[in-house]
């Protein structure tokens, strides 16, 4: 299998996509002549024009908007977002348009949209630009939110994402982007609400997605190094609908698990996991289960300030160990 | 009308500053006789629309008309009074005194174009023939209603007859009417989109980078200021720096403006006629500041302290439906008989619909879980 870039991963999704539909055009901030801020859409303007790869001022709300007046008759638009920090400019299109108007319109419309574009802390770029916004969206009915870790799950999720009916939040990662994964040939779908097992194991079961699966896979890799101790990584990939029996019989194997996400601690997609389990398989839980989350602040510039607000390997390697009681 | 009669010695200055504009014929920048608006390419848009004056609707189509609004103001009374018994709950926004703006200006186009509108939308809905027994079972949060009892009062949709709402956040369709014109210049099809909100919305973010983006972009789409001089209770000339809107969006986005007699239906009807065949030839998008007025508060629960029953009197005196029904007469088409007859037959109809809706059963709470996702766990084959 070819092995490609997570960025030429999601750019193969949107063009195989757009030559199936006609209804599908992306539209965003630098998308067409400049090629994309993170060059996700480069080479797309020459493919497809520019009806179909839209240049669209800096106009959040106004764009965004654009997309879900479009969706509801039926074409397909791909929003993306130059990050998500700047979709909470849009954030009543995104919340209150797209979700809502096919529930407020009794099931007349449906809007077929996906919003896209990075989430997470980046580099050093301070308290506004660095929201991960995990939680934010996945709080809200009628949204589905996507948060692919591997170039493979990537294209298969946004080409899933771009073919669903309903609006879908696809969470990328400009850290992530050059990252290169084995993407085949020949075309695939993943499904939403199917977890990824990344790693198995039997000694404490990790929950983590996007970037913060990598830091668990790190996590996991060091205390099977260091310890002899076997984490397994369970990807949800989709955090709404949330493949809640894959993490249950996740738990029910290990009897232990901690979560791992870049958002805050305080309602983040962790704590909905920990209620869950507890509601449903309490019995199977020998300790509480850990979350591992940013700092409860905002996101401060200084690089090693930053470095101790994220959830790093140590620190999750730490939380497991904690979660297994272990001794040494 | 009592804009155009505006004389010093009326104590209410700011209407005339508000409707000074009105039948002046034209619009844009005016500094000394010197029209200065542009649209982007530099080009005076101050003549590139004026209303079909020499389009005269038929008899039979004004006597439509008429019947229209006299069916959307029997329904509005009908609500108040369904509002007081509380069958209604939430916020509802009557239409009364507005008639004739959506009336008139949704009959100059196709069953083809597209509609969206604010929250205030029972006239729209009407006149856009929506049957109005779903409309009160919606109201009355039936299961029978046009959104199954979801939206309410606010939240009218009817996707066939290419009405996308009823919105309640003020201000936010309007980016959504860019996405229609958006979708239709994109298929290349002949429609023009209607979009109308209140002078409360203008002020909004929404509205400038919706604006700006269907100048930029040349959508075909008719923006419809629906400029009752209240944003709630808070008059135009305390919301809005610039009070005459069309300068708001012809220097501003290329968008050419129009000031419109929104109590006089003809006059609607033939500027939207202008309008429409602008958006149609490709031009881009048309600013309407509709001038009309609400006779009701705000909503169900605005106790009017911000304006004098004199003010309201005023106005009710040119009110459109009496006006209609006086081009009608002078025309002999109709007279008081005709004029009663009218008024009975709406009246029972409107209270059919209402006691049918009243019996109708509620959604079952199962309901709840539904009209939320297209497709909840995923389909997906290739």
């Amino acid at each position: 299998m070819p092995e490609i870039q997570m960025r030429e991963a999601l750019n193969q999704a949107m063009c195989e996509e757009m030559q199936r539909d006609p209804d599908v055009f992306l539209i965003g901030e630098e998308v067409a002549e400049y090629d994309g801020a993170y060059k996700v859409s480069q080479g797309m303007l020459a493919k497809f024009g520019p009806m179909r790869v839209v240049d669209a001022p800096i106009s959040e709300c106004g764009f965004a908007g654009l997309g879900v007046g479009a969706a509801m008759v039926g074409m397909r638009p791909i929003i993306e977002f130059m990050t998500f920090s700047f979709s909470l400019v849009a954030f009543d299109q995104v919340v209150n348009n797209a979700p809502k108007v096919r529930h407020m319109s009794g099931g007349q419309l449906k809007v077929p949209i996906v919003f896209r574009g990075i989430s997470g802390p980046g580099q050093q770029l301070g308290a506004t630009h660095s929201w991960t916004v995990d939680a934010l969206y996945t709080h809200v009915p009628g949204l589905k939110v996507v948060c692919p870790t591997t170039a493979y799950d990537a294209k298969g999720l946004l080409k899933t994402a771009i073919r669903d009916d309903d609006p879908v939040i696809f969470l990328e990662n400009e850290s992530m982007y050059g990252l290169r994964g084995e993407v085949p040939d020949e075309e695939y779908l993943l499904p939403f609400g199917k977890a990824d097992i990344k790693r198995e194991g039997t000694d404490c079961t990790v929950v983590a997605w996007g970037h913060g699966c990598l830091t668990a896979l790190a996590a996991a890799e060091k205390l099977h190094k260091e310890h002899g101790i076997e984490v397994e990584v369970v990807d949800p990939r989709t955090l709404r609908p949330l493949d809640m029996p894959a993490i249950i019989a996740s738990v029910q194997k290990t009897g232990y698990c901690v979560t791992v996400e870049e958002g805050y601690p305080q309602c983040g997609i962790g704590s909905e996991i920990a209620a869950q389990l507890q509601e449903n398989c309490f019995g199977y839980l020998d300790n509480s289960v850990i979350r591992v989350a940013s700092l409860d602040v905002p996101m401060p510039y200084s690089k090693p300030l930053l470095q101790h607000v994220l959830p790093g390997v140590d620190r999750v390697a730490d939380a497991i160990k904690k979660a297994i009681y272990f001794q040494g | 009308m009592p804009w155009a009669m505006a004389t010093p010695t009326r104590t209410r200055g700011f209407f005339e500053a508000l409707f000074f504009h009105v039948g002046t014929g034209f619009w844009g920048f005016s500094c000394g006789g010197l029209i200065l608006a542009l649209n982007g390419k530099g080009v005076s848009v101050t003549t590139l629309v004026e209303p079909q004056q020499k389009i005269d609707p038929s008899p039979s189509q004004m006597m439509d008309w008429y019947r229209q609004m006299v069916l959307i103001r029997a329904f509005e009374m009908r609500c108040a009074q369904s509002y007081q018994q509380q069958k209604i709950g939430g916020f509802c926004h009557l239409y009364v005194g507005q008639e004739a703006v959506a009336v008139g200006s949704i009959a100059a186009v196709r069953p083809s174009d597209y509609v969206i509108t604010a929250y205030r939308d029972h006239g729209h809905a009407i006149a856009r023939g929506m049957d109005i027994h779903p409309l009160f079972a919606e109201l009355y949060g039936k299961k029978t209603g046009c959104s199954h009892g979801k939206g309410g009062s606010m939240h009218f949709f009817d996707a066939e007859k290419n009405f996308f709402g009823g919105h309640a956040i003020v201000g936010a369709h309007i980016p959504l009417a860019t996405g229609l014109g958006w979708a239709a210049k994109y298929r290349k099809e002949d429609r023009v989109v209607l979009c109308y909100f209140g002078d409360g919305a203008i002020n909004q973010g929404s509205f400038h980078e919706a604006l700006n983006l269907a100048g930029l972009f040349k959508l075909p789409i008719i923006f419809m200021v629906e400029n009752n001089g209240y944003g709630m209770g808070t008059h135009l000339h305390r919301a809005s720096a610039v009070t005459d809107l069309k300068l708001r969006t012809g220097d501003a986005y290329g968008i050419p403006g129009k000031d419109v007699d929104g109590m006089d239906c003809v006059a609607m009807y033939r500027m939207m006629v202008a309008a429409a065949e602008y958006c149609r030839k490709g031009n881009g998008s048309i600013f309407l500041d509709v001038k009309t007025y609400r006779y009701r508060g705000h909503s169900m629960s605005d106790p009017q302290k911000y304006r004098t029953k004199e003010e309201v009197a005023q106005y009710q005196e040119h009110d459109p439906i009496g006006r209609l029904e006086k081009q009608l007469k002078d025309a002999h088409v109709l007279d008081d008989k005709k004029v009663t007859q009218i008024s009975d037959e709406i009246h029972a109809r409107v209270e059919a619909a209402h006691e049918k809706a009243d019996a109708d059963a509620y959604p079952d709470t199962a309901d709840v879980w539904s009209d939320i996702y297209a497709n909840p766990y995923g389909d997906y084959k290739l």
